[in-house]
C-alpha cells in the first residue's frame, strides 16, 4: 500500500516530520525535563537542556505539600466511576438501537448529541444550587454523576457505531444451530463487542480526567481532582518552575500513556463514526 | 426480525439514558430561564421578584457584552483557521513514506491529552513569562526585548495555547481521512505529471471536505466553551473575556444570578445556532 519513493525523498520526509513532531511535543518534553531540575537550574539563563543534576526532590516536595495522592485518587474515582456508570446505562441503549432500530432511532441519537452542546456556563448556577440542595457539592458522587451525564451522548454514539458493525447474520446462524439466548450473548456477542466497549471506556476516561469546567466549579477541598490540584499552582507561588513541572508531569503522565494507546478510537469517538 | 416483544424490550433499554439526559437538559434549562426573568442577588437580598426582560436588556447593553462576543468569535475563528490549515499540511506530511511514522504520530498527538489547566500554566509560566520564560531567553538571545505575553499580547497567547491543544485533533482526523484516499488515483495523477498544487486542489481537498467540516464543527462546540485556559492565565483581563467567562463572572464573582442567567440564555442560543448545522451534517452521514 505504501507508495514507493526514492530514499532521498524518504529521508527528507523523515527529517521534516521528526523536526515538526519534536517541536509540537517540546512543551511536554520541557516540562518533564524541568521537573528533574533544581529550582535554580530551572530558571537558569541560558536554559539548561540535559546537563543538569537530575533530582527527584521536586516530586517529593509536591507529594508532601499538596497531598497529591488524594487528588489523584479523586481523579481516578471520578473518571473511572463516571465511565462505569455511563457504560451501565449506555450499553443497553446502544445495543437496542443497533439491533432493534426503529424509525425514531436516528432522532434519538441526534437529540442525545445535541444535549452535549448545551453550554455548561449557561446552567452553572442551577446545577450549583441543585448540588447544594442535594448535598452533592464538593462530593465525588456529584462529580461522577455530572461527568457521566456530559459524556453519556459520546458513549452511546461510540457503542452504537461499534455494535452496528456486528453482523446480524451471525446471530441468526447461531440460532439455527440451536444456541440459547444465554449462550448467544455469552459466546458470540460479548467477544465481538468487547473491543468496542474497551475503546469507549478508554476515551471516556480520558475526557473525564481532563474535564476542567465542572471539576473546578463544583469542588473545593474534599473532592477536587488533578485539574484543580494544578490550578492551585496558578498563584504566584507557582513560579517555582521545577515544582510546577513535577506537579504537571504527575497530572498528565497517566492519561498521556492511556491516550497514546487510544488515538485511533479518539478519531472515531469524537467524530461519532463519521470519519473512519 | 424485530418482534413486538423485542420492540418493547428495546424501549425499556433505551429509557434510562433518554430520561437521564432529558432531566439533565430540561431541569437546569428551566431554572436558568426562570432566574433570567428575576432580580436575584444571593448576597444582597436574595430573590427580589420579576423584572421581565430587564436582565436581558442589561446584559446586552453592558459595555462588556459586544467585546465578549468579539473575543469569543476571534478565539473560535483564529483557532479554527490555524488548526485546519496546519492540520492539513501536517496530515499530508505524515501520510508520506518515512521512518518512524508511528513515533512521530505519537509526538504530534500528545498535546491533546494534556489537561487544559496544565497546558495553560506550562505555557504561561515556562514559555511566556517575561523574565524566566523560554521565549524571553530566545528573544534576548536575538537581542530583542522580551514580550510580556499575558498582558501585552494576551489574545495571541491564548489563541496559541488553545491551537496547540487542538492541532493534534485536527491532524489526526484529517490524517485518517487522507489515508482512506485512493492511493492509485493519486499515483496516476503523479505519473501524469500533475503539479503538487493541482493534485492538492483537485484530488486531496475535495476528498477532505467532510473531514474538514467535522473538524470545524466539533472544535467550534469545544472552543465556544473555552474556560480553564482563561481562568488560570489572564482571569479574563487584557481583552480575553469571552462570553462564557463574562457569564461566569456575573454568576460567581458578582453573584448576580438573574443577569448571569440571561447571559446563559444568550450563550445557549449561540450554541444552538451552531448545533443546528452540526446536526444536519452528522445526520446526513447517518443515512449513508
Amino acid at each position: 500500500m505504501s507508495r514507493a519513493v526514492t530514499p532521498r525523498r524518504k529521508l527528507i520526509n523523515t527529517t521534516i516530520a521528526w523536526a515538526i513532531g519534536l517541536l509540537i511535543f517540546f512543551p511536554i518534553l520541557w516540562t518533564i525535563l524541568t521537573s528533574f531540575k533544581t529550582e535554580g537550574q530551572a530558571i537558569a539563563s541560558p536554559p539548561i537542556f540535559l546537563n543538569f543534576d537530575w533530582t527527584l526532590e521536586n516530586y517529593a516536595v509536591v507529594m508532601e505539600r499538596s497531598n497529591y495522592m488524594r487528588f489523584l485518587w479523586n481523579s481516578i474515582i471520578i473518571a473511572g466511576g463516571s465511565t462505569i456508570l455511563g457504560l451501565i446505562i449506555a450499553v443497553p441503549a446502544a445495543w437496542s438501537m443497533a439491533f432493534v432500530p426503529s424509525k425514531r432511532t436516528k432522532d434519538i441519537l441526534l437529540w442525545m448529541l445535541s444535549t452535549k452542546m448545551l453550554p455548561a456556563v449557561g446552567v452553572l448556577y442551577p446545577i450549583y444550587l441543585l448540588f447544594i440542595e442535594l448535598g452533592l457539592l464538593d462530593s465525588r458522587t456529584g462529580l461522577v454523576i455530572v461527568m457521566m451525564l456530559i459524556n453519556l451522548p459520546i458513549i452511546v454514539w461510540m457503542l452504537y457505531t461499534y455494535f452496528r458493525e456486528i453482523p446480524g447474520e451471525i446471530l441468526e446462524a447461531a440460532r439455527m444451530d440451536g444456541a440459547a439466548l444465554r449462550q448467544e450473548v455469552l459466546y458470540i456477542l460479548t467477544p465481538m463487542a468487547i473491543p468496542g466497549i474497551a475503546s469507549t471506556m478508554l476515551l471516556n476516561f480520558i475526557l473525564a480526567w481532563n474535564e476542567a469546567f465542572w471539576t473546578l466549579n463544583l469542588t473545593a477541598a474534599k473532592a477536587a481532582p488533578l485539574t484543580a490540584f494544578i490550578a492551585s499552582y496558578s498563584s504566584p507561588e507557582g513560579l517555582f518552575y521545577a515544582k510546577l513541572s513535577a506537579a504537571s508531569t504527575m497530572a498528565i503522565a497517566p492519561i498521556l500513556i492511556l491516550g497514546w494507546f487510544s488515538q485511533k478510537q479518539l478519531v472515531r469517538g469524537l467524530t461519532f463514526g463519521a470519519v473512519k | 426480525m424485530a418482534t413486538k416483544a423485542s420492540r418493547s424490550a428495546a424501549r425499556i433499554m433505551i429509557a434510562p439514558a433518554v430520561i437521564l439526559l432529558l432531566g439533565w437538559m430540561l431541569v437546569p434549562l428551566i431554572m436558568t430561564l426562570w432566574f433570567s426573568f428575576r432580580t436575584y442577588l444571593p448576597l444582597r437580598g436574595g430573590d427580589q421578584g420579576w423584572t421581565g426582560f430587564d436582565n436581558y436588556v442589561r446584559f446586552v447593553s453592558s459595555s462588556s457584552f459586544w467585546p465578549s462576543i468579539m473575543t469569543t468569535l476571534t478565539i473560535v475563528v483564529s483557532v479554527l483557521v490555524i488548526t485546519v490549515v496546519l492540520g492539513i499540511l501536517l496530515a499530508m506530511l505524515l501520510d508520506q513514506p518515512m521512518w518512524g511514522q508511528g513515533v512521530v504520530r505519537i509526538l504530534v498527538i500528545a498535546p491533546f491529552f494534556v489537561m487544559p489547566t496544565v497546558s495553560a500554566l506550562v505555557w504561561k509560566n515556562m514559555f511566556m513569562d517575561p523574565t524566566n520564560g523560554l521565549f524571553a531567553h530566545l528573544w534576548r538571545f536575538f537581542g530583542a526585548d522580551p514580550i510580556s505575553w499575558m498582558s501585552d499580547a494576551a489574545m495571541p497567547s491564548i489563541i496559541m495555547i488553545v491551537s496547540w491543544q487542538w492541532l493534534p485533533f485536527a491532524t489526526l482526523i484529517l490524517l485518517t481521512a487522507i489515508q482512506s484516499l485512493d492511493g492509485e488515483q493519486l499515483e496516476a495523477s503523479e505519473m501524469d505529471g500533475a503539479p503538487l498544487l493541482k493534485r492538492f486542489y483537485y484530488i486531496i481537498l475535495p476528498h477532505l471536505g467532510r473531514a474538514i467540516t467535522i473538524v470545524i464543527l466539533i472544535q467550534t462546540i469545544f472552543l465556544l466553551a473555552v474556560f480553564a485556559e482563561i481562568l488560570v492565565t489572564t482571569g479574563g483581563a487584557f481583552g480575553t473575556r469571552t462570553l462564557s467567562y463574562l457569564i461566569f463572572q456575573r454568576v460567581l464573582e458578582s453573584q448576580n444570578i438573574g443577569l448571569g442567567s440571561a447571559g446563559g440564555v444568550y450563550a445557549i442560543i449561540l450554541a444552538n445556532i451552531v448545533a443546528i448545522f452540526l446536526m444536519r451534517i452528522v445526520g446526513k452521514n447517518l443515512d449513508n
